[in-house]
């Protein structure tokens, strides 16, 4: 093997024979198992699942038998290994299959597996290299099923999967919120012709209709017409042109437009209809582009009418005539807004390359049911939209030699809606749209650049008596650091940009390198400290007015909320300031009125009934969560309210973990009557979210925090801290009352919101009548 | 008499001639008219004076002129000659009525252009070198606002429109003071070149409207006694398919596709109502155009007959070249086209191709699509009749059949593909019933 492959690296006159980075593209080779592939006219795609060994921070209590000691930490952090389920897709050229073959089958360990599920046009072709090369039964699995549960796995999975094309917008993607219910739909799959599928429910679909006009005439006509013979470069060619020369329009006919009808003078009235009378020599660009508007038109103008007849709404486009160029989704879209007026959107699918391996992959997955999991998209290990404007990067087009992945984790848990959004499909996580926003774009991911040191030493301390930790947080630093440089230039490479996807694919990068908790000593310190205070504080409160109380517990649950070391700001303090103190948070909070300050009908909304069963979604460790929450937490329970406290299922920044919760629960429980008795009476219960976030996704929660939240008739949603509350959900609507509250403690975001560092949101609301 | 919905003018007017007559009223010829041309004379030579239109060579021949067209207006028509003209993106089209019942009165004082005019278009076939008169469409003996006479049809490209204008001006034809009705959208492209080079002011009139019109109406006179509207009996057997006629008396709902450059697909209801469903840029402009591209013809009849020479299953990717045969799974043939062209995505083919071949298959191409969307929109409005007009169907059974075929094929029997004989004219026809029943 010759050469060694740039990643990224283009030109296609590249040696065939490569040497793949076999720990960057296929990965996790040595556990993988049922194997699928996609081989399609000139990209192949293969998926295979497999378990991924990393390590986790699990937190146990002592078994303490005898008596406490003063010095003895009061629980136990260790680092084990744990196994699990990742999907891998690849995307590579035709070219490479015979390479990339040898290099599977080099790798493979796993015996167990038989067969390779295989679809695409090309699946017949290399049935036989297939069988040879990798030694498995290739089963061919039907094209269109493939790509019709590829397309639903997705679109269910994938948050920001389908998007919208907005040429020269800022951004040009428009992702849509997934939809809790994305049935039906219609998929218009452009290959060398157009199918249009009508999909109804995970196993029913149809094929309604179809065109012979399709990808293969945009080439093969091309072809014929400009003698180019690669559809990227007829594609560059049609970005170039103008179809004017070429087409006849209306005010060709008309002088200008037929008013009566409402057909303005640019509309083509006849294409190649220049052709057909002026003798003379037409430029291959024209050519090419009065091409690709005729066929794009024709099957938008198709698409509508089969939506039209079938009353769908909802069109996502697919195949490789769309697969994220942006010419073609441009000529689509301007299509179906024409024939449709803007009633239709035109969508189309970030992974719309993948969908037919996807779906091929859950054929021969059917008996690990994949279908009852939730997955969730690895930004750590996936290239994101490679999409650009050739226009601007013409180069970057030539994917040749490129290879492109997608990694799923399995989620532990199936994730469902809070039922108590008032409108899940409307529902928006993310406050800012950084890909809308280019300001706030720019400062977020200079801020996220700039804090990167801070988080590599981090890492680093957490694991002390590992000796490659130095190097893996490098790789994680040179890692992160190039997601933010593509982010950069890319804004929706990954969906929507927002504060959340960037501490998401943050976690996501150390989990890769593996430190799994970079703050869990730190987490550990702090809950020790603050349980040493819970007792003086609670018994302080406790001699306060009611009145003066419920503002004291406000005032405790915002200053303990100061302390986090996901804000750089209060980081810093914390590193250097280590006095800096639960009173000292008090004397730094913004006095009343507050910046967002509804505290006055929270308060006599106190003084009503008792709330059923409130949700407190929590944030950090250490005294946010025991000298803030607990007290509130203990007032609820006094008035009669059921509290349910839900935490991350995994590690994020210094948040509290579910293991951590339920331990420091424990402890307090141990020295307070109040939250004793409301847990052994199940008045007090402890769930998890579901999520690894800093942020809070509402519409991807813990199916058993669902069903807790309807069996408590929970009327009560307290949402805590900048990551839950002012990043996401800010304007999340909910059908109870719900509290959010955070203190912004980050100067560049105060100002943004009018006020100044330390500000304070208290946000209470009812629900609208 | 309604037929079709559609009340023919000629019968009309004879049918108030007789009551004027059976009343007494009938107004009596020669001197009373002879004192009130006069009168009219003077007052149309105030008007074109007042224009600054008027020549004085109009004045020479105006005596004669205005007791023609008195004697016209008196049966309510107007004067010869009689033209109706759409003016198509690739062709125009001209209907003109020869009277047949000249008196010699008439003969004798009629203008000199007039007659020439006349005996020009009759004299010959084919005019200049690119105009063209259908002979086989003429319709005989027809009776148009009580005149009896032959209705011609006369075609040439519509590039050609500069140096008509040209004969227009160098003909007088603006002497003759006749409307000029023409549709399509060189009427208003063109209106300003009438005007300035000509000195003819045209009567713009709407290309759908005028459409429908001459549809109904000439299927309701009958085309020389034969039905004008025909069907292909069994058009998914090539052996057995065979032209029909069809008996379109009760037409509505309908759905009348016109493939002229792009297509325009109506849903009509009754003579005057109706919607324009939707359109298609990929039309007979796109045939020729792309064929001549292809193929470096010149000419739709060039590219027709290549195309019937060809195969297009070599240029066009099968569904059986796919899935080796049927898909079955939905239904789809092995013959059907899976991809229009997808064959020559591939080097080697694109290099062995011929240029018949390339034709067929984008004569195929551009009818099947024409068929689909026009299928669609059938079922959109739930109308199962279908009437394919325009020129892209002239000497074009290959069409035909294939747009038959397709109809049937893929509504399962339930949609009728139907044709008519006069193909691309019935714009023309329309623009020419505006100007003798203007509505």
């Amino acid at each position: 093997m010759a050469a060694c492959v740039e990643i990224g690296g283009g030109g296609h006159s590249m040696d065939k024979s490569i040497t793949l980075p076999p720990d960057e593209i296929f990965r996790n080779l040595e556990n993988a198992k049922r194997f699928a592939i996609d081989i399609g006219g000139s990209l192949t795609k293969l998926a295979y699942f497999s378990t991924v060994q990393h390590k986790v921070a699990k937190v146990r209590s002592f078994d303490h038998t005898g008596k406490e000691t003063e010095d003895e930490p009061l629980y136990e952090v260790s680092v084990q290994e744990e196994i699990t389920a990742r999907l891998h897709f690849i995307k590579f050229e035709n070219a490479y299959i015979e390479t990339c073959l040898d290099f599977v089958k080099d790798h493979l360990v796993n015996t167990e597996t038989k067969v390779i599920k295989a679809t695409g046009g090309g699946a017949h072709k290399f049935k036989d290299l297939l069988e040879k090369k990798l030694k498995l039964k290739v089963d061919k699995e039907d094209e269109m099923t493939c790509l019709i549960k590829g397309c639903n796995f997705v679109l269910r999975n994938i948050p920001h999967e389908a998007f919208v094309y907005v040429k020269h917008a800022e951004p040009e993607f428009r992702f849509q919120t997934t939809h809790p219910d994305i049935f039906p739909y219609l998929l218009v799959s452009i290959g060398s012709g157009v199918s249009i599928v009508k999909v109804e429910s995970e196993d029913k679909f149809e094929r309604i209709g179809g065109s012979s006009i399709g990808g293969g005439t945009f080439w093969g006509l091309g072809a014929l017409l400009t003698k180019t013979k690669r559809f990227d470069e007829l594609l560059q060619l049609a970005s170039r042109g103008q179809h004017t020369n070429v087409d006849m329009l209306v005010k060709d006919i008309y002088g200008g437009a037929y008013e009566s009808l409402g057909l303005t003078g640019d509309l083509i009235a006849s294409s190649f209809g220049k052709s057909a009378t002026a003798d003379k020599e037409f430029s291959k660009e024209d050519m090419a582009k009065s091409l690709l508007h005729m066929i794009s038109n024709d099957i938008g103008q198709l698409a509508c009418l089969y939506a039209k007849l079938h009353n769908l709404s909802r069109v996502y486009f697919g195949g490789f005539f769309i697969r994220g160029h942006p010419v073609t989704m441009h000529t689509i879209t301007y299509s179906i807004n024409f024939f449709t007026k803007g009633e239709v959107q035109a969508l189309f699918l970030r992974h719309e390359g993948y969908l037919g391996s996807i779906g091929a992959f859950l054929k021969g997955a059917e008996e690990d049911n994949p279908n009852q999991y939730s997955w969730g998209e690895n930004y750590a290990g996936s290239s994101g939209l490679m999409s650009i404007s050739p226009d601007m990067f013409p180069m970057q087009r030539t994917r040749s030699g490129t290879f492109d992945m997608l990694e799923m984790d399995r989620l532990e848990r199936e994730l469902v809606n809070l039922p108590l959004l008032l409108d899940s499909s409307s529902y928006i996580p993310d406050t800012v749209d950084l890909t809308e926003d280019a300001l706030a774009r720019e400062y977020w991911l200079s801020c996220f650049e700039e804090a990167l040191d801070g988080v590599v030493k981090r890492a680093v301390a957490s694991q002390p008596d590992l000796q490659d930790a130095r190097e893996r947080a490098e790789k994680f630093r040179h890692k992160y650091r190039h997601k933010l440089q593509t982010l950069r230039h890319q804004p929706c490479a990954y969906g929507s940009l927002t504060v959340r996807s960037l501490l998401d694919t943050r976690e996501h990068c150390l989990n890769e390198f593996n430190f799994p908790d970079p703050y869990s000593q730190i987490k550990q310190r702090e809950n020790d400290l603050a349980l040493r205070y819970f007792q003086k504080v609670v018994s302080s409160m406790e001699m306060l007015s009611w009145e003066d109380r419920q503002f004291a517990l406000v005032k405790g649950l915002l200053a303990g909320n100061m302390f986090d070391w996901g804000a750089k700001a209060v980081s810093d303090v914390l590193e250097t300031d280590p006095t800096f103190g639960f009173d000292e948070a008090k004397r730094q909070l913004q006095e009343r009125p507050w910046l967002v300050d509804s505290y006055s009908k929270w308060i006599e909304r106190l003084k009503g009934p008792p709330h059923k069963c409130a949700l407190f979604f929590i944030d950090n460790s250490g005294i946010d969560i025991i000298l803030g929450v607990f007290p509130l937490v203990r007032e609820l329970l006094c008035r009669g309210t059921e509290v349910v406290l839900a935490s991350n299922s995994g590690p994020a920044l210094n948040d509290v973990t579910y293991n951590e919760l339920q331990i420091l629960t424990e402890k307090i429980a141990a020295m307070d009557s109040v939250i004793h008795s409301g847990i052994t009476k199940d008045r007090l219960i402890l769930v998890q979210s579901g999520s690894s976030s800093p942020c809070l996704d509402l519409s991807r929660l813990d199916k058993g925090l669902a069903t807790v939240v309807n069996e408590r008739h929970t009327d009560l949603v307290v949402i805590e801290g900048m990551g839950r509350a002012i990043h996401t959900n800010y304007y999340a609507v909910l059908r109870c009352e719900s509290l959010k509250l955070a203190v912004i403690k980050n100067s560049w975001l105060a100002e943004r919101l009018g006020g100044k560092i330390y500000s304070v949101v208290f946000k209470y609301e009812q629900p609208r009548e | 008499m309604e037929v079709n919905g559609y009340r023919c003018p000629d019968e009309g007017d004879a049918e108030t001639e007789e009551k004027e007559t059976a009343g007494g009223k009938q107004q009596r010829p020669s001197k009373e008219s002879a004192s009130r041309t006069k009168a009219a004379d003077c007052a149309e030579n105030a008007v074109a004076a007042a224009a600054g239109g008027g020549t004085s060579r109009d004045r020479l021949a105006s005596n004669s002129r205005t007791r023609q067209r008195i004697d016209s207006l008196k049966k309510n028509r107007p004067p010869f000659p009689w033209f109706g003209m759409d003016i198509g993106g690739t062709l125009v089209k001209l209907v003109y009525f020869e009277p047949k019942d000249i008196t010699a009165e008439e003969e004798q004082e009629e203008v000199e252009n007039l007659k020439s005019i006349r005996k020009y278009l009759m004299s010959n076939v084919a005019y200049g070198s690119t105009g063209i008169r259908d002979v086989h469409l003429e319709l005989k003996d027809l009776t148009l606002c009580g005149r009896k006479g032959n209705l011609h049809f006369i075609r040439f490209p519509t590039q050609d429109m500069s140096a008509f204008i040209q004969m227009g001006q160098d003909k007088h034809f603006s002497s003759l003071h006749t409307t000029l009705c023409a549709t399509g959208g060189g009427a208003y492209k063109f209106e300003p070149d009438f005007r300035k080079m000509a000195d003819l002011q045209l009567l713009k009139l709407d290309e759908l409207d005028c459409l429908i019109k001459g549809v109904l109406y000439i299927d309701s006179v009958k085309f020389n006694g034969h039905s004008e509207c025909y069907y292909f009996e069994n058009p998914t057997d090539p052996v057995q398919c065979q032209k029909k006629p069809y008996n379109l008396e009760n037409p509505y709902p309908l759905l009348l596709v016109n493939i002229g450059s792009g297509v325009s697909i109506l849903a009509v209801y009754s003579k005057d109502n109706y919607k324009r469903v939707t359109g298609t840029s990929l039309g007979g402009g796109t045939f020729l155009g792309l064929c001549c591209l292809l193929t470096g013809c010149s000419t739709f009849e060039e590219a027709l007959e290549m195309a019937t020479c060809g195969e297009s299953t070599t240029v066009d990717k099968l569904v059986r070249d796919i899935y080796g045969g049927d898909y079955e799974r939905f239904g789809l043939p092995g013959w059907a086209v899976a991809s229009s062209f997808g064959n020559m995505m591939c080097k080697e083919k694109r290099e062995s191709v011929c240029k018949e071949d390339l034709a067929r298959a984008t004569l195929v191409t551009i009818t099947n699509n024409i068929g689909s969307i026009t299928r669609m929109c059938a079922l959109n409005e739930n109308i199962d009749r279908v009437v394919f007009v325009g020129n892209f169907l002239r000497i074009n059974t290959l069409s035909m059949k294939l747009l038959a075929y397709a109809m049937d094929y893929w509504s399962k029997g339930q949609l009728k593909a139907l044709f008519l004989e006069h193909e691309g004219y019935f714009g023309s026809v329309g623009a020419l019933l505006e100007l003798l029943n203007p509505t």
